[in-house]
């Protein structure tokens, strides 16, 4: 009998999760949980000010405190070259500061002690003198004349510039504005967030002298990036060096990079040959680590009379913080915002972007994004809402006539991607129709002769997941590729380890079930690992939606390999020969005697007990996948809005999403990451967003100023698929778990925009807070998110 | 603390300590504590149960949140002092030897969690609601909520959970 695939746990099973188990009893393994005998606790010392020369630091009174153990400095990190640390974009990153502060919240000092307590109280008595120099916080204070150098530690930095770069065809874009019938224009600002998992960034270093093995318990999203990066700072043999990723509370980005934390406890460990516990404070994780967005978009669209885009430009200016510590594919200084209006056919574009330096927290990291492509979604679907505003046309006819055709695949996106699958049409009428568009506009018109204001807005969008390929995406050179090894056992369980990092994706559940697919051995037989840099193959982690294009597909592919040589020996035990056997799920068969047949369980015995002469023993295997593109999902995301014009404040009545993001491995854990990817999209339109004031104080610091979503305001979602398998990837899968909080702002923004423009309001920066709502009613204008500084602190 | 050898900082010399006794999950336990000791570490690092967990160290995400005499607090903002001669219960005492709490089945159920982090103070939370309304609404569920950040899930399928278990409560109930 033919096995069912859904009863096994494979492809396609809303299959409840395995990891489950634990987390509802508080049985998971968080950093903070993990404790190792002898263990001390650091805390790190932080700057008060965001721009200030140091004096001097005194030290002596911590010392005195009984349980300090050690209290570093970035002098005496300097005495062992480690006061300096580089980043991910080939700049570099003070681990504790030795000549000047560059941002508030910049590690100045360690203390190491019996317990987190007194740590804390012995950083209070630290004193430091701190000569304070004239403070950046915006791109426009960065290039002003005369502007205070932030960089003067780098060599031939002679301003506050971090780069200049560009991409696409600037004179067939300028050929193509000649010819424009309409030119539409936008600015905005993305302002900067913070993607806040709930669990802070920490780690746990254990030096073991006697052996030379330092294991470091971490958060991270990338342990053998961290390994490779640890075995080149601290100048340690990479096989000496253990990097274990526990349960992490949730990453978005936020624990890619590598912190000067981190790399203190290291350093503490060795020193005091103790294992090192260093977990970060909330406010330190807000105000110092990788934060997102933090850019200034302009451009302009050539369209024709009848609707046709002729060509785009873009230009961004970005705002990197003190050091450029963008977790990014090398090749691209603004990570891929040349993503931007890859859905749409557009024969010519150009986009022109600029870095600068500031006295903020450095990062840039892709806050559940493929890198900085959700502010090149947002410039997007803001700047055709405008084009169609402009022309007089609907807005959801105007992405109709310019979507990419289902016909029209593989397609060159303007700025040189390749695309290769995709029903973009169907995806937004599927939406329209759910949203019921049409009744919408009528109800719209009808409410607005009674004064109220009702919106809907539309984001339409594909984006590159899953770097690499590795011929483009690398980080630090390294390339972009990912890994699976698949060990069973001879009583046809097994164990699968992946290069990838789960922090909430499921992959403990999920990829069990893409062996489950490949093999027919039950999910629940196979058990997942991952993290642990001793036992996992070598990959490149989990972020930018890369690990079900990447690792997942390494998956099915050591799935395939262990199937050859399974097929091998089910030829052996069947006594015919390999070309006369059959696959099934679950099954080898004689083609001429379908009822003579093994049991991929019965080959896995025999790979231990009874192999052919000759077959190497064992049934286990590794495979390393390198894509041969990225994986382009679409989404059609449609909302609809009620603005109270007294007050400001707007309400979603209702939020359709329709995702095509090929085939779904398990349903349940897809719509699971859509939903938290919509309120994301729905947190950074509303409210969340983290602003400093002139002095570079950080507004945003703690959960009180930065305000995240509850399950109050977070408003219900509708959610519909469309289903286009992936053309390269062996199981047909694209990634999914960015594409709401990349394509979801825009649906927002976009709904309230369509309430409001008859009032002579264009554009209003994120996040709409009612305050910035009512205003823009009231004076009937645009209300700007950029300089000069706006706080909207009281 | 029960244990045959505790070792003892120095710096535990001269810094007043108070004993608390504190009936965690049905179990009465002593420890001798600084007065600033935060109910949080007590339980995580004195007795060991760590899935209370720390995120916002400012009453604000929730993740700490246990019972106390069966009402929802933040224990990273309460004293262990405070918890003097109280009750407490924490995720660890949700389940029985043998089964599940309905709401940790709910959450399993209903995809209700990602990374699990907020997980052990969302269900604490539910406990207290349901223990007060057996039967409530979606908007009750949500705004009872409220004082427990999620930054996975957005919240529909918490919703969802809580809603599971308390059909499953009532269900059992009668």
């Amino acid at each position: 009998m033919t096995l069912d695939e859904i009863k096994i746990g494979g492809m396609g099973a809303s299959r409840r999760r395995v990891e489950d188990n634990r987390f509802i009893r508080g049985k998971g393994n968080y950093v903070d949980d993990v404790v190792l005998p002898g263990m001390l606790h650091m805390e790190i010392l932080r700057s008060p000010v965001a721009h200030a020369r140091i004096r001097s630091i005194d030290v002596s009174k911590a010392w005195e405190i009984p349980g300090v153990r050690l209290v570093l400095t970035g002098d005496m990190l300097a005495t062992r070259n480690l006061a300096w640390m580089p980043t991910l974009s080939y700049d570099t990153q003070a681990v504790l500061a030795t000549d000047k502060v560059r941002f508030q919240g910049q590690e100045v000092a360690a203390v190491i002690a019996d317990d987190p307590y007194i740590a804390k109280d012995a950083c209070e008595a630290i004193v430091v003198d701190y000569e304070v120099l004239p403070v950046i916080v915006n791109p426009d204070q960065a290039r002003a004349a005369g502007a205070a150098l932030i960089r003067d530690d780098k060599e031939n930095q002679p301003d506050n510039k971090v780069f200049d770069w560009e991409v696409g065809d600037r004179s067939a874009t300028d050929k193509a504005f000649a010819e424009a019938d309409v030119v539409s224009e936008v600015e905005l600002h993305y302002p900067r967030s913070h993607p806040s998992p709930l669990e802070p960034c920490g780690s746990i270093a254990d030096f073991d002298r006697s052996t030379g093995k330092l294991t470091v318990y971490m958060t991270t999203q990338a342990p053998h990036i961290i390994r490779a990066a640890v075995a080149l700072v601290a100048e340690l043999p990479e096989h000496m060096i253990r990097i274990i990723s526990p349960d992490l509370g949730g990453g978005f980005g936020n624990k890619v990079p590598v912190y000067p934390g981190y790399v203190v406890s290291i350093l503490a460990s060795i020193l005091t040959e103790r294992p090192v516990k260093w977990i970060e404070d909330k406010t330190g994780n807000l105000i110092s680590t990788g934060f997102g967005r933090d850019v200034y978009l302009k451009g302009q669209m050539a369209v024709r009379k009848d609707g046709r885009i002729l060509g785009v430009r873009m230009h961004t200016i970005s705002d990197h913080g003190a050091f450029f510590s963008d977790a990014q594919p090398s090749k691209f200084k603004i990570g891929l915002m040349h993503s931007a209006f890859s859905c749409y056919d557009i024969p010519a574009a150009h986009l022109t972007a600029e870095g600068w330096y500031t006295n903020k927290a450095p990062g840039g990291v892709a806050y559940r994004c493929s890198f900085r492509v959700t502010e090149a979604m947002f410039f997007q679907e803001r700047m055709v809402q405008a084009a169609a505003d402009d022309l007089g046309m609907d807005q959801a006819e105007f992405r109709r006539i310019n979507l990419v055709r289902d016909d029209d695949f593989p397609h060159r996106t303007p700025f040189g991607f390749l695309t290769d699958s995709g029903q973009y049409g169907k995806c937004l009428d599927v939406a329209l129709e759910a949203i019921g568009y049409e009744q919408f506009l009528k109800d719209q018109e009808e409410a607005r002769k009674k004064g109220r204001l009702l919106g809907v807005g539309i984001s339409t969008m594909t984006e590159p997941l899953g770097a690499g390929n590795s011929r483009e995406y690398d980080i630090l050179g390294i390339k972009m590729f990912d890994s699976a090894e698949l060990r069973v056992h001879m009583t046809g369980k097994a164990i699968l380890r992946t290069g990838a990092k789960t922090q909430g994706q499921g992959h403990e559940t999920t990829w069990a079930q893409i062996v489950a697919h490949e093999l027919g051995i039950p999910a629940d037989d196979i058990v997942v690992e991952e993290g642990d840099t001793d036992t996992a193959p070598f990959g490149m982690g989990t972020y930018a939606s890369r690990s079900t294009p990447v690792a997942g597909a390494a998956v099915a592919m050591v799935s395939r390999k262990i199937r050859a040589k399974a097929r091998k020996i089910a030829a052996h035990l069947l006594e015919v020969s390999e070309e006369d056997i059959e696959w099934e799920l679950g099954r080898f068969y004689v083609r001429s005697s379908p009822d003579r047949g093994v049991s991929i369980q019965e080959c896995a015995m025999a790979a231990y007990s009874n192999m052919p002469d000759g077959m190497e023993p064992g049934l286990e295997n590794v495979a390393y996948y390198d894509p041969p593109n990225l994986t382009w999902p679409f989404a059609a995301y449609v909302a609809t809005v009620e603005v109270d014009p007294e007050t400001g404040v707007w309400d979603v009545l209702r939020m359709v999403a329709v995702d095509d993001c090929g085939v779904r491995i398990n349903p349940m854990v897809v719509e699971g990451q859509i939903m938290g990817g919509l309120t994301e999209a729905y947190a950074m339109a509303s409210m969340q967003f983290i602003t400093f004031d002139a002095e570079g104080n950080c507004i945003g610091s703690n959960y009180m100023d930065y305000l995240l979503p509850t399950a109050w305001e977070t408003p219900g979602f509708e959610l519909h698929e469309v289903v286009t398998p992936c053309p390269h990837h062996p199981i047909g899968a694209k990634g999914i778990g960015e594409c709401a909080t990349v394509g979801g702002p825009a649906a927002f923004v976009n709904a309230v925009m369509n309430a409001v423009q008859h009032l002579g309001v264009r554009n209003i920066d994120m996040p709409l807070l009612p305050d910035r709502v009512h205003a823009a009613i009231n004076t009937r204008s645009d209300i700007s998110g950029a300089p000069p500084v706006r706080t909207d602190s009281p | 603390m029960t244990s045959l050898f505790e070792e003892v900082h120095e710096t535990a010399v001269g810094v007043p300590v108070r004993r608390v006794t504190i009936t965690v999950n049905g179990e009465r336990r002593t420890a001798d504590v600084e007065p600033r000791l935060l109910l949080a570490h007590l339980l995580r690092q004195g007795f060991k149960l760590t899935g209370t967990h720390t995120g916002c160290d400012t009453t604000n995400c929730g993740a700490c949140t246990v019972l106390v005499n069966g009402r929802p607090a933040k224990s990273c903002t309460m004293l262990a002092v405070q918890a003097d001669g109280r009750e407490v219960l924490t995720v660890e005492g949700l389940a029985s030897a043998s089964e599940l709490h309905p709401i940790q089945e709910g959450f399993k159920e209903e995809h209700g969690l990602q990374c699990g982090f907020c997980t052990p103070g969302m269900m604490l939370t539910a406990k207290a609601l349901l223990e007060e309304n057996p039967n409530p609404t979606e908007d009750e569920v949500r705004w009872a909520l409220s004082g427990n950040l999620c930054r996975c899930t957005g919240y529909q399928n918490i919703v969802k959970a809580v809603l599971w278990a308390a059909e499953k409560m009532r269900g059992s109930a009668q």
